[in-house]
C-alpha cells in the first residue's frame, strides 16, 4: 500500500523542519518538501500528493495562489489543503477559507493542534 | 573550533541560523530603503520584502518559543504593514524605528545565545512603545478606485492578498494600465519562462500577482496569469511583449485606454491587440504572438527532480572537521613523501620514483581538496561592511556629524570565523573613529575642512593576510594628551623619554580612555584593550597610525584562515614547536655580541629599536643538555603592536598545520595554543605569541 504523502510548503526551513519533525510521529508517513510556491507546482504533478500544508506568505507565489491552483485544476482539485499563516493575516487566512482550504492553522501553535488536524484527512 | 554558547536542541538551532539570516538582510534591506527614501524613490517590492522578513521572523520565533523575539518582530511588521499599505509615509523616525528594530532584533538573537534574554525585557517595551504611537489612525485614505470596474475575473480576485489588493488599488489610482498577461509554460522548466516575463513586466511597471493556472495541456505544462500594472499603453505593452508566446488582456476601465488607437509604426510585426474585459466567461480574444525561437524551452527537456534552491546551510563545526580530515591527509601525504625519499637514499631507485610521482599526484589533489573546503569557509568582508555602514548611520544621526563612509574591497574573502569574530572590534574602531575622530561639523568648518567626514573603510589581501584598514580624516590622535592621561590616571608613572608610539600604545591598555566624557554609544562601554584582545584572539595584530588635525588609521591584519595555519617550526633546547606564521614578524641571526642587559633583561637593539629577548627554554622551564647551542636565531613576534624576540637553536622551515586544542586540563597554560601534528608521527606544541608575550609583559622580562 503506497503510504500517506504530505507536502510541505514553506519557504523558512527551520519551520519545514519542525513540521516534518511533528508530523514524523505519526508514523508511516511520505513527507515531501518544497521551499517555495514554484517548487511545489513541480512536485504536484511529480509526486502523489494526499495533503498540503502550505504558508500563505511566500515570495514569487503565495500559498493563496497555490490554493487557487490546486482547487482550479481538475487533476488535484480534491487534495485537502490546510494553510498554515501567522496571525495578523486573518484577513488571508478567510480567503484561504473561501477560496476551499480544508483546515487553516495559525502560528505559533501546538505540535498536537497539528497532529489533530492531519489525522483527520489520513 | 565550533562556538559552544549554541542551544543544544537542533531545532532551536536551525531557529538561529534562521533568525539570523534574516535579521542580517532585514539591515542590508533597510540600508537600501534607506538610501530609496533620500533620493523620493520607493520600490514597493523592496517594502514587501522588509515586511515578508518581520513576518517570517515572528511566525518562526512564536514557534519556537522566543516570546519576546516574536512580539518585537511583531511590532516591527506592523509598521512595515501600515507602512507597505500607505497609513503611514517614510519619514526618518519611522526609518530610524525600523532601523532600530532590526538593531534589537540583533542584540535578542544574540541574547539568545548567551542565554541573557531576560535583561532585554525593558528595551522589548520601550520598543512596543515607540512603534504604537506611530500607529495611530490617520486621516481617512485617498479614495479607492472601484475594483469591480477593472472585470478581473473571480479567480483572480479570490486569490489576491490583502496586500496585492491594495498595490492594485495604487496601480489604478496611478493611472496605471492593468494587464493580465497568460502565458504557458513546461512544466520541468517553467520558472525561466516565468522569470523572463516577469523581469520585463516589472522593467516597465509592477507585477502585482503571479497565479498559476490550468491550461489546455495540464500534463505537461502550466500557465500562469499574471496581473500587472504598467504606464505603458495596450500598443506598446504589447510591443515589449512580442518577442515571448503569451496573450494580453486589457482590464476593464482602469483609465483611459484609448482602444481605437492605431498600433505605432514601430512595431509593424505585432498584430494589433484586441482588448477585452476579462470576465469569467472569458470572453476577451486573447492574441497570439509570434514565437522567437528559444523563448521557451525545448519539449526534449526531461523533468527535473533538482531543488531551485542553490545553497546549502552548513554548520560550521562540520567544516571543521572536514578541515581537519584534510589536515591528518596533508599529514599522511607528508609521511609517504618522506617514506618515498628514504627509499630513494637506499636505493630502491625505481619504486622509489614512482612512489615520488604518486605522492605528488597526490599532494596536486591535496592542495585542490584543500583549498576547495577553505573556499567554503570563505565569505566577503562585504558582509561586515553592510553592518558597519548601517552603525555608521546610526552613530552619526545621534552625534549630528556629517559622515560620509567609503568602502572598498568588500570582495574580499576572510574565513566565516574570523569574520564574525571581527565584527566587534570593527564596530567599535569605526565608532571611536566618528565620536572621538570626525569633529562636529561646525569645528572641521572652523578647520577649512569639508563639515562632511570621511571614513574609508578598506580591506585587500596581502600575502597569507587580509588587511582591513579604517581611515578617517578627523581631528588625530592628541599623544601629548594621553601621556597627560595616563600619568593622571597612574597607567603610568613617568612619561619622560615615552616616544610617541609607546604613548599610542596605551590606548590599549585597560581602562584607557581619552574622551573627557565617556560616551556610551555602544550601550556598553567597551575600551581599546577589549578591541586589541578581540584581534588577538584571531591570531590578528592592529596598528595605529595618527597625524593631528588630519586624521587616523587602524590597520588591522588577519590571517585568511585558522583552520589550517602556515606555521614556522623552530627548535630549542630539544625541542620543536610551531609558531603560526601571522605572529612572525621577521628572524634574524643572533650575534651574542649585540645582546645587551637592561635592567637584568636581555634585549638587543633592532634598527633603532629595544627588543626584548626571550629565552623558550627559561619560559618553559627545561634543562638545556650541553652548553654550547652554536648559532641561535631570533624569532620576533608581534601580537598587535607588541614586539619580542624568540631565542630559537634552529629554524626547521615553514608548514602547515592544523592547530588542535589541548583540552581543559592544560586551558590555565599560558603561551600555548595548542598542538599539532607534524607528518612523521611527532606531536608539537603551538606557541601563542601574544600568550608570551604578555606573560612576559607580566613577569617583569625574561
Amino acid at each position: 500500500m503506497k503510504s500517506f504523502t504530505i507536502l510541505i510548503v514553506d519557504d523558512s526551513a527551520a519551520m519545514r523542519s519542525l513540521l516534518v519533525s511533528t508530523l514524523e510521529t505519526l508514523g508511516n508517513l511520505a513527507i515531501v518538501q518544497a521551499p517555495n510556491g514554484f517548487e511545489a507546482l513541480r512536485m504536484l504533478p511529480r509526486e502523489q500528493v494526499d495533503l498540503v500544508l502550505t504558508d500563505i506568505n511566500m515570495p514569487d507565489i503565495n500559498g493563496l495562489e497555490l490554493l487557487s491552483f490546486i482547487r482550479n485544476n481538475p487533476i488535484y482539485k480534491d487534495v485537502p489543503v490546510v494553510v498554515i499563516s501567522t496571525e495578523g493575516s486573518r484577513k488571508d487566512i478567510e480567503k484561504g477559507l473561501s477560496l476551499g482550504a480544508n483546515e487553516y492553522l495559525v502560528k505559533p501553535f501546538q505540535p498536537e493542534q497539528l497532529l489533530e488536524i492531519v489525522k483527520r484527512f489520513l | 573550533m565550533s562556538s559552544s554558547s549554541v542551544p543544544s536542541s537542533d531545532a532551536a538551532r536551525d531557529f538561529l541560523a534562521e533568525a539570523e539570516e534574516i535579521v542580517e538582510e532585514l539591515g542590508t534591506q533597510l540600508a537600501d530603503l534607506a538610501d530609496m527614501a533620500e533620493k523620493g524613490t520607493l520600490e514597493p517590492d523592496l517594502l514587501n520584502a522588509i515586511f515578508r522578513g518581520a513576518h517570517s521572523l515572528k511566525g518562526l520565533a512564536g514557534m519556537f518559543g522566543f516570546g519576546m523575539i516574536a512580539e518585537v518582530a511583531h511590532h516591527a511588521e506592523n509598521l512595515l504593514d501600515w507602512l507597505r499599505m500607505g497609513k503611514v509615509s517614510l519619514t526618518t523616525e519611522v526609518l530610524e524605528l525600523l532601523f532600530a528594530s532590526a538593531e534589537l532584533l540583533t542584540s535578542l538573537l544574540r541574547a539568545c545565545v548567551d542565554g541573557t534574554l531576560d535583561q532585554h525585557q525593558a528595551a522589548a517595551t520601550a520598543h512596543a512603545a515607540a512603534i504604537s504611537a506611530y500607529l495611530n489612525p490617520t486621516a481617512p485614505t485617498v479614495e479607492i478606485p472601484l475594483l469591480e470596474q477593472l472585470g478581473l475575473s473571480e479567480s483572480l480576485m479570490g486569490a489576491l492578498t490583502e496586500y496585492e489588493e491594495h498595490r492594485l488599488k495604487e496601480n489604478c489610482s496611478k493611472g496605471r494600465h492593468i494587464y493580465v498577461v497568460h502565458a504557458s509554460f513546461e512544466l520541468a522548466t517553467f520558472d525561466q519562462g516565468l522569470s523572463q516575463v516577469t523581469d520585463i513586466l516589472k522593467s516597465h511597471g509592477e507585477v502585482i500577482s503571479t497565479l498559476p493556472s490550468v491550461g489546455e495541456n495540464m500534463e505537461t505544462h502550466i500557465d500562469f496569469d499574471l496581473l500587472a500594472g504598467s504606464d505603458r499603453n495596450e500598443q506598446e505593452f504589447a510591443a515589449l511583449l512580442k518577442d515571448l508566446d503569451v496573450s494580453i488582456q486589457v482590464a476593464g476601465s482602469a483609465g483611459a485606454v484609448s482602444q481605437s488607437e492605431p498600433a505605432p509604426v514601430s512595431a509593424p510585426a505585432v498584430p494589433e491587440v484586441e482588448a477585452a474585459a476579462i470576465f469569467p466567461d472569458k470572453a476577451g480574444i486573447p492574441v497570439k504572438l509570434p514565437v522567437l525561437e528559444g523563448a521557451t524551452a525545448s519539449p526534449d527537456e526531461p523533468l527535473t527532480a533538482k531543488s531551485m534552491s542553490r545553497t546549502v546551510r552548513v554548520d560550521i563545526g562540520k567544516l571543521d572537521e572536514l578541515m581537519n580530515i584534510v589536515g591528518e591527509l596533508v599529514l599522511a601525504h607528508s609521511s609517504i613523501s618522506s617514506i618515498a625519499n628514504r627509499m630513494r637514499a637506499e636505493g630502491f631507485s625505481r619504486m622509489a620514483i614512482d612512489l615520488g610521482k604518486a605522492a605528488k599526484g597526490l599532494e596536486r589533489r591535496l592542495t585542490d581538496l584543500q583549498k576547495g573546503v577553505m573556499d567554503i569557509r570563505m565569505i566577503p568582508v562585504g558582509q561586515l561592511y553592510e553592518k558597519m555602514s548601517r552603525i555608521v548611520r546610526k552613530v552619526s544621526r545621534e552625534q549630528g556629524k556629517k559622515i560620509e563612509l567609503k568602502m572598498y574591497g568588500a570582495e574580499t574573502e576572510l574565513d566565516k570565523l574570523i569574520v564574525e569574530d571581527i565584527a566587534d572590534p570593527l564596530m567599535h574602531i569605526i565608532r571611536n573613529a566618528i565620536d572621538h575622530g570626525i569633529e562636529s561639523p561646525e569645528r572641521r568648518l572652523a578647520a577649512g575642512k569639508d563639515e562632511r567626514g570621511t571614513v574609508r573603510l578598506s580591506s585587500f589581501q596581502k600575502g597569507n593576510h587580509v588587511v582591513i584598514e579604517v581611515e578617517d580624516d578627523g581631528g588625530g590622535i592628541d599623544i601629548e594628551k594621553i601621556k597627560q592621561k595616563a600619568l593622571s590616571k597612574g597607567v603610568v608613572q613617568d612619561i619622560g623619554g615615552m616616544t610617541d608610539r609607546e604613548a599610542l600604545d596605551l590606548i590599549f591598555m585597560p581602562g584607557f580612555s581619552t574622551a573627557d566624557t565617556i560616551t556610551d554609544i555602544s550601550g556598553r562601554g567597551v575600551g581599546m584593550d577589549v578591541v586589541r584582545n578581540n584581534i588577538a584572539a584571531v591570531s590578528g595584530m592592529v596598528d595605529i597610525e595618527t597625524r593631528l588635525g588630519q586624521g587616523s588609521r587602524f590597520t588591522i591584519v588577519l590571517p585568511i584562515t585558522l583552520a589550517i595555519i602556515k606555521a614556522l617550526i623552530i627548535f630549542c633546547a630539544g625541542r620543536t614547536y610551531a609558531v603560526p606564521i601571522t605572529s612572525v614578524v621577521e628572524s634574524l641571526i643572533l650575534e651574542p655580541a649585540d645582546i645587551k642587559t637592561v635592567e637584568g633583561k636581555e634585549v638587543i637593539n633592532l634598527r633603532d629599536q629595544t627588543l626584548p629577548l626571550l629565552r623558550l627554554e627559561r619560559l618553559f622551564k627545561i634543562d638545556r643538555i650541553g652548553s654550547n647551542p652554536g648559532d641561535q636565531y631570533v624569532v620576533i613576534v608581534g601580537s598587535a603592536e607588541k614586539r619580542l624576540g624568540l631565542v630559537v637553536d634552529d629554524l626547521l622551515g615553514q608548514q602547515d598545520i592544523v592547530i588542535k586544542p589541548l583540552g581543559t586540563a592544560f586551558k590555565a597554560l599560558r603561551g600555548i595554543s595548542g598542538a599539532a601534528d607534524l607528518g612523521d608521527q611527532r606531536t608539537i606544541l603551538v606557541l601563542d605569541a601574544g600568550g608570551i608575550i604578555g606573560e612576559t609583559m607580566r613577569s617583569g622580562g625574561a
